[in-house]
């Protein structure tokens, strides 16, 4: 049987949700699950962490993993992966796993497969679907490499609890001399999320359609009205309407709401590969050619800047009876 | 203030050393505005159109606002790609850069991440920079895997996702971005970086530098010239196929109705 590893990146010590969403896919590959848990809040995680299948928890709550940068998780999962042999080792395609992912790949000298859409079991090995050309075509790589590494891009899998405990082994922090180079010195919060993009059930998205920055609380209202969150596409952010963490799409966030309202958004590939596992997709689009209006549960013709009000309206009416 | 100086202060260096030296890494991509195809082993044909990856356009913009707020720096761009990637070298020159290394080997197609890092480290280490910039990921392979795997070989700490950069004496500090804002993270040269399009609108290539880039050095060399073999392919290309499209749904024109149709929908799917 495989043996499957997942990192389980932390946040704010706690589990990030793709980890969830990565060990719902573990499971379905039918190995041996096990995860591997660094930082504040590590051993904590693991009840977590069986909660959602995890057999075995390899946990360090050494907080020098909080204050170094990627090379002390580099080091300890290198003395880890070279005692336990995993045959699949997932990381979540996250800005901090990433880092993780990419050093370890180089100092094991195995390579990996990044941007990942799905991992299959195939032939004793893996296969890993990659989007390609913005998502239009899904290329199928098989990795040559024990262990596999592959990095999943988040919202591709839905997590689910299925209960359970994990063992927890505690692991000692296996870190280089020089490896305490990338000091972080500060978190600097410059604004609240209201809802997280990527954990809102409604997502209220703007592109170029809206016409400008100042018809962005549009959607705002929209979206609180529906209690939901407001995303962009990127060529609104790049003109620098909106900041980058609303981007939604190839290059931005992936985004899986059971429903996403796209008010004036072409829905380009790069766009819509963030955004396609939405549950009910509404698109509002005065062009009838846009390619947005033939991917979307329903679509409408029609001036987003008179419709949305009209439509933030009607909710809160909706909602009071 | 003018706004350049605000920009400026951004980096400001005072370096004990004579010479401040970044290498940015640079990569050729199709032109994104063309059509993509695929080579008959299902690999991004490289031989159409060929432009300079935009992500990479904002690392030579941030090495050539280090460099100018330095007492004396040298920008060298380091490029691994078919000859065509001459033309993306040349507009990191048109725009500043001192001079570059250009690694071009048949030996080379196809080659994954690994390899790739693997090879523009060789090229890098001869350099031994201060600091090396690259991109955070490349717009048309998208995996963000070459910078880390570069720091790692070269052994180098990682500064990524910097939408501001300051170099001071040997240390490097950068506000990474994140969700809610940014974090603090600092560390000594040398050591390796990746910039967002925080870091500021490139420049765009004068006459001046246009002309000038035609006379700077662009150093050829293959797989012999840096010691380096290609080991097995980390991955193969087993089959590439259409992706899934969802199902249209319907389309209405808004005669005044679509309120009502949008809100039926809504209610049917528990949102309101
Ligand atoms: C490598 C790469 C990565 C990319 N990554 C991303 C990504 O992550 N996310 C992303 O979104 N894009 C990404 N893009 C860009 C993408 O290709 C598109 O350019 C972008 O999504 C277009 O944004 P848009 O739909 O807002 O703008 P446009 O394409 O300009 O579309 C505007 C739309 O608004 C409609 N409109 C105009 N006025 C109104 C009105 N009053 N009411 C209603 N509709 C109106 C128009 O008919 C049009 O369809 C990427 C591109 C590349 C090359
Ligand atoms: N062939 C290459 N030549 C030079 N730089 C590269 C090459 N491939 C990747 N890079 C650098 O690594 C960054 C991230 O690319 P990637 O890891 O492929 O997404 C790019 O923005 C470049 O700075």
């Amino acid at each position: 049987m495989a043996k499957i590893w997942v990192f389980a990146e932390l946040a704010e010590a706690k589990v990030a949700p793709i980890v969830l969403e990565l060990l719902a896919k573990a499971r379905d590959l039918g190995g041996e699950v096990e995860a591997v848990a660094l930082g504040k809040g590590a051993s904590a995680a693991a009840e977590t962490l069986g909660k959602h299948g995890t057999k075995k928890v390899y946990a360090c709550d050494d907080e020098v993993f909080d204050q170094y940068v990627a090379q002390p998780a580099t080091d300890t999962l290198e003395a880890l992966v070279k005692s336990g042999s995993p045959d699949l080792l997932l990381f979540g395609f996250t800005y901090d796993s990433r880092e993780v992912a990419g050093r370890l790949s180089a100092r094991l000298g195995v390579g990996q497969v990044s941007n990942c859409l799905d991992v299959e079991a195939e032939g004793g090995g893996f296969v890993a679907k990659v989007p390609y050309f913005g998502g239009a075509k899904i290329a199928s790589l098989k990795l040559n490499n024990q262990p596999a590494i592959v990095l999943i891009r988040p919202k591709s899998f839905e997590a689910k609890e299925v209960g359970g405990t994990a063992e927890v082994e505690k692991v000692t922090a296996t870190v280089g001399a020089d490896s305490k180079r990338a000091h972080l010195k500060e978190r600097i919060a410059e604004k609240g999320e209201k809802v997280k993009l990527e954990d809102a059930t409604i997502i209220v998205s703007g592109g170029r359609g809206m016409q400008g920055p100042e018809n962005f609380p549009l959607l705002e209202e929209l979206a609180d009205a529906l209690g939901g969150a407001v995303g962009a596409s990127r060529a609104v952010v790049d003109a620098g309407w909106v900041p980058y963490s609303m981007q939604v799409g190839q290059t931005g966030k992936s985004v899986r709401p059971s429903v996403y309202i796209a008010a004036g958004i072409s829905g380009a590939m790069q766009h819509t590969v963030g955004m396609k596992g939405s549950k009910v997709i509404i698109a509002i689009n005065k062009d009838a050619e846009a390619p947005i209006l033939k991917m979307a549960d329903l679509g409408v013709v029609g001036d987003a800047l008179k419709i949305v009000p009209k439509l933030t309206e009607a909710v809160k009416a909706k909602k009071k009876q | 203030m003018t706004p350049s100086a605000i920009i400026k202060l951004r980096f400001i260096a005072f370096t004990e050393k004579a010479r401040l030296k970044i290498v940015v890494t640079v990569k050729q991509i199709p032109d994104p505005n063309a059509t993509l195809k695929l080579t008959s082993d299902n690999r991004l044909a490289r031989d159409g159109e060929v432009v300079l990856d935009p992500g990479d356009e904002y690392g030579v913009e941030a090495a050539l606002r280090i460099k100018e707020a330095a007492d004396e720096a040298e920008v060298v761009l380091v490029s691994m790609g078919p000859a065509k990637a001459a033309d993306a070298i040349r507009k990191g020159l048109s725009m500043g850069a001192d001079r570059a290394i250009h690694i071009s080997d048949d030996g080379l197609a196809g080659a994954d991440a690994l390899t790739t890092a693997q090879v523009l480290t060789a090229a890098i280490k001869g350099e031994s920079p201060d600091l090396v910039v690259c991109g955070c990921e490349s717009t048309d392979g998208s995996t963000g895997m070459v910078p880390p795997m570069i720091a790692e070989l070269l052994g180098f700490p990682q500064l990524t996702f910097a939408k501001q950069v300051e170099v001071s004496g040997s240390k490097v500090t950068i506000q990474r971005q994140t969700d809610v804002g940014y974090d603090v993270v600092e560390a000594d040269t040398p050591a390796l970086i990746t910039v967002t399009a925080g870091v500021g609108e490139p420049r765009y290539a004068s006459l001046k530098g246009i002309m000038a880039a035609r006379s700077k050095e662009v150093k050829k060399v293959g797989l012999g010239d840096l010691g380096v073999t290609r080991g097995k392919p980390a991955e193969e290309v087993l089959e590439v196929v259409e992706a899934e499209k969802r199902q249209a749904g319907e389309v209405i024109e808004d005669d005044g109705n679509a309120v009502e149709k949008i809100v039926a929908l809504l209610a049917k799917v528990k949102a309101v």
